[in-house]
C-alpha cells in the first residue's frame, strides 16, 4: 500500500455545545476504494461524515477540534472556503432531495455555479456523463425537462448521485444512502457504488453491515463517540480485535 | 346470552356529549355567517340605490339668440337651463319660488349642458331635449326614500318641490340611469356629484408606494432572520418585538408618521407618499412574519443539497429557498397589502382625511384613501351620502375579496410543491 491516503483524520474531537460526540478519531480513507462507517445508532459515525465536508458548520453549536486533511491540505484551517471545500467533497444524503426543478436542472446545477461548463454542449456532455455514470441516463434521457421529484425513490437516489459527480470531486461521502429505499434499488445503487470507486473516494455511513461487506473495502466500526476499530473490510467481519465490534457484527449489541 | 357490547350509563353520557359538543360547533358558526350575512346584504340593500341616478328632461332653447355657435365661450348656460325651467313651469314667480325651481337640478347644470352641447355639435340652433342630474333630495325622492307622509316642515322637499316633481313625472320626464360618474367624479359637496375617483387613485397610489417600500425591506429582512442571522439572545429579541410591532394599534403608527415624516422630514402633508410610508410600516411586520414562515417551511433537506453541492449560502437561498417560499411570502403580502388597503386611522393622523375633489396626479399631491372617503361621507347629514357610503363600502370590499381570492389561489395552486 504505497499510495498515500485520500484523507486523514488525527485526534479529531467534536462537540455540541456541552456534549461531546466524537472523541479523538484517528481514521485514513484510501483513495479510489469505498470506506464504510458502521456503528449503532447515535455512535457518532453521521457526524463524522459531516465533518468531512463541513457541513456540521451549519450547526451553530457545533465544534470541530483536532486535524483533518484531505490530500494533506487541513480542511478546518482558516483560509479554507468551505464553499471550494464542498465542490471537492461531494455529498449524498440519507433521504433522496432532487431539487423541485427539472432532470437536466438537477444536474446542471453544480457545474453551472462552479463555472465548469461554458456552452451548452458542455453543459448537455456533462449532465449526460454524469447520469450515464450514475446509472440513470437510460431511464431518463426522454425526460430531462421533467421535475426529478417525479421519478421513484431509487431514482432519485441516483439522481442525486449523479448531482454529486457531476462536478467531479475527489471524494464522495454518502449517509445511509439506501436506508429510505427498498431491496431492489438498494441493490443498484451498491452496484453502482462500486463503479464510482474507480474516479472517486467514496465514503458511506451505513446499519447494514450486510451492505458494508459488499460494497466497501476498508471499514471503521465506531461506538460512543469512539473509532472502536478500523481495517480491511474482510479483516473487520472475520477477525474482529476487539470485543465490541465482535458484539456488533455478530448482532449482540446496537 | 347478553350482548357483546353492553350499553351503560358512561357510554350513553359520552355519546351525548359528543352529540352536544357538534350542535355547539355548528351554533357557533351559524351565528357567525348570520353576522356576516346581516352586513353583507344591509350594505348591498343600501348601496344598491347608488347604482342608478336621476336625471330630469328639460327641453332648452339652443337657438341663435342664445349660443353663438362662432363664440361658445360667451355662451350663459346658467340662462339657458334656467330659462328652460321656467318655460317648463311658467306659473312659478318670485325669488323663492325660482330658487327652490332651479334647486330641482344639480349645481352642475350648467356644465352638463355645456358638455352635452360640447358632445352633440349639432344641437345647436335647435331647440333640444338634455338630461339634467337632478339634486340629491329629488334623487331621493325618486328613489322612494323621502316619506312623503311627513309634516312639510320636517321634510327636506316641500309641497311645492313634490308638486313639480310629480308633474315632471307624470310627463315621463324622469329618467334613472345607471350612475356611472360614481366611479368618474372626486368627491364633492354635491352627494349627486360625489364619486369615488380621486379615492380609488389616492388608494392606489398609498397602496403602490407601501408595496414598493415594505416588500424589499420585509423580504430582505425575513430572509436574513431566517437563513443567515446567528440564533442567540440578540436575534430572539429581535423576533419578539417584529411580533410585537405586528401587534401596535395602527394609529400609533399614524402618530409616528405625523411626527417622522411629516413633522421632521418635510414630507408633503396628505399625499399618499406619507401614507404609503405609514402603512408600510404598518404591513412589514405582516410581511415579516408571513415571510419567515414560508421559508421555515421549505424542507431543511433543500438547503442541505444545495450546500452539499458547494452553493454558497447566499446561491442557497436564492436560487432554491426563496423560489420555494415565494408563493407563500405572496400571500403574505397580498395579505399585508388588503389589510393596508382597509387602514383608515394612520391616514386620519397624517391629513389623508382632506376633501379631495381633483384626483391627485402624483404621490406628493393632496389625496384620500377609499377607506377615509367612507369615514368622510359615513359623517355628513345629507341622506343621499348614506347609499354613496354603502356603495363606497362595497367598492372596498370587492377590492379586498379579490385580493384575498388571489391570496387563497396562490396558496392553493403552489403549497403542494414537496
Amino acid at each position: 500500500m504505497a499510495k498515500p491516503p485520500v484523507i486523514t483524520s488525527r485526534s479529531v474531537d467534536v462537540h455540541y455545545g456541552d456534549k461531546q460526540a466524537l472523541y479523538a478519531i484517528d481514521l485514513d480513507v484510501p483513495e479510489f476504494k469505498v470506506t464504510s462507517l458502521i456503528g449503532p445508532s447515535g455512535c457518532g459515525k453521521s457526524t463524522f461524515l459531516r465533518c468531512i465536508n463541513r457541513m456540521n458548520d451549519l450547526v451553530d453549536i457545533c465544534r470541530v477540534r483536532g486535524d483533518l486533511r484531505i490530500k494533506g491540505q487541513d480542511i478546518y484551517a482558516p483560509e479554507v472556503d468551505v464553499v471550494a471545500l464542498r465542490a471537492q467533497v461531494g455529498m449524498v444524503f440519507q433521504k433522496p432531495n432532487p431539487f423541485p426543478k427539472s432532470i437536466y436542472e438537477n444536474v446542471a446545477y453544480g457545474p453551472r455555479i462552479h463555472g465548469l461548463a461554458k456552452s451548452r454542449a458542455d453543459m448537455d456532455e456533462v449532465v449526460e456523463w454524469s447520469l450515464r455514470k450514475a446509472g440513470l441516463w437510460e431511464e431518463v434521457k426522454d425526460r430531462l425537462d421533467q421535475p426529478g421529484t417525479g421519478l421513484s425513490g431509487g431514482q432519485q437516489q441516483r439522481l442525486c448521485i449523479a448531482r454529486t459527480i457531476a462536478v467531479k470531486p475527489k471524494v464522495v461521502l454518502m449517509d445511509e444512502p439506501c436506508s429510505a429505499l427498498d431491496p431492489i434499488a438498494t441493490a443498484v445503487i451498491e452496484e453502482l457504488i462500486d463503479e464510482l470507486r474507480q474516479n472517486f473516494s467514496i465514503v458511506i455511513v451505513t446499519h447494514s453491515m450486510q451492505q458494508a461487506s459488499r460494497v466497501s473495502q476498508k471499514t471503521a466500526f465506531f461506538h460512543l463517540g469512539k473509532l472502536v476499530e478500523s481495517g480491511d473490510t474482510e479483516d473487520i467481519f472475520t477477525s474482529p480485535k476487539d470485543e465490541r465490534t465482535q458484539n456488533y457484527i455478530t448482532g449482540r449489541i446496537g | 346470552m347478553t350482548d357483546f357490547i353492553q350499553p351503560s350509563d358512561q357510554l350513553t353520557a359520552r355519546k351525548a356529549a359528543e352529540t352536544r359538543f357538534r350542535w355547539y360547533g355548528r351554533a357557533a358558526i351559524f351565528v357567525s355567517l348570520s353576522f356576516l350575512v346581516v352586513m353583507v346584504s344591509s350594505i348591498i340593500w343600501t348601496g344598491s340605490g347608488a347604482v342608478r341616478t336621476t336625471e330630469i328632461a328639460l327641453t332648452v332653447d339652443l337657438g341663435p339668440e342664445n349660443v353663438d355657435p362662432e363664440n361658445l365661450a360667451d355662451t350663459s348656460y346658467r340662462s339657458i337651463w334656467r330659462n328652460a325651467m321656467k318655460e317648463r313651469f311658467p306659473g312659478v314667480s318670485g325669488r323663492r319660488d325660482l330658487r327652490r325651481l332651479y334647486g330641482l337640478l344639480s349645481n352642475d347644470a350648467s356644465f352638463e349642458l355645456e358638455h352635452a352641447i360640447a358632445e352633440n355639435p349639432s344641437l345647436i340652433g335647435t331647440r333640444a331635449v338634455v338630461y339634467f342630474r337632478a339634486s340629491d333630495d329629488i334623487d331621493q325622492l325618486a328613489k322612494g326614500q323621502l316619506d312623503r307622509g311627513l309634516p312639510e316642515d320636517s321634510r327636506r322637499l316641500n309641497d311645492q318641490e313634490i308638486a313639480w316633481f310629480d308633474i315632471l313625472a307624470d310627463a315621463d320626464a324622469i329618467a334613472r340611469p345607471v350612475n356611472w360618474s360614481f366611479f368618474r367624479n372626486g368627491d364633492s359637496q354635491e352627494p349627486e356629484l360625489a364619486g369615488i375617483l380621486s379615492a380609488l387613485v389616492g388608494s392606489f397610489m398609498t397602496l403602490m408606494v407601501c408595496f414598493v417600500v415594505s416588500f424589499p425591506v420585509a423580504i430582505m429582512a425575513a430572509i436574513y432572520l431566517e437563513e443567515f442571522a446567528p440564533k442567540n439572545r440578540m436575534s430572539d429579541l429581535i423576533e419578539v418585538n417584529i411580533n410585537n410591532l405586528a401587534a401596535v394599534p395602527s394609529i400609533v403608527f399614524g402618530l409616528l408618521g405625523l411626527y417622522m415624516f411629516l413633522n421632521t422630514f418635510g414630507l408633503p402633508r396628505s399625499s399618499p407618499l406619507v401614507g404609503g410610508l405609514v402603512l408600510s410600516l404598518m404591513t412589514l411586520p405582516t410581511i415579516i412574519i408571513a415571510a419567515r414562515a414560508s421559508l421555515r417551511a421549505v424542507p431543511p433537506s433543500i438547503r442541505e443539497a444545495a450546500l452539499g453541492m458547494g452553493a454558497s449560502p447566499v446561491q442557497a437561498t436564492f436560487h432554491h429557498v426563496a423560489p420555494l417560499a415565494l408563493p407563500g411570502i405572496l400571500t403574505g403580502t397580498i395579505v399585508g397589502m388588503a389589510q393596508a388597503l382597509g387602514e383608515t386611522a394612520p391616514l386620519l393622523m397624517i391629513g389623508m382625511v382632506a376633501f379631495i375633489v381633483d384626483v391627485p396626479e402624483s404621490i406628493v399631491e393632496p389625496a384620500t384613501a377609499l377607506p377615509v372617503q367612507i369615514f368622510l361621507w359615513a359623517d355628513r347629514a345629507e341622506r343621499a351620502f348614506v347609499e354613496k357610503t354603502s356603495a363606497a363600502i362595497i367598492v372596498l370590499l370587492t377590492f379586498l375579496i379579490v385580493m384575498n381570492l388571489v391570496a387563497i389561489l396562490l396558496r392553493r395552486r403552489f403549497e403542494k410543491r414537496f
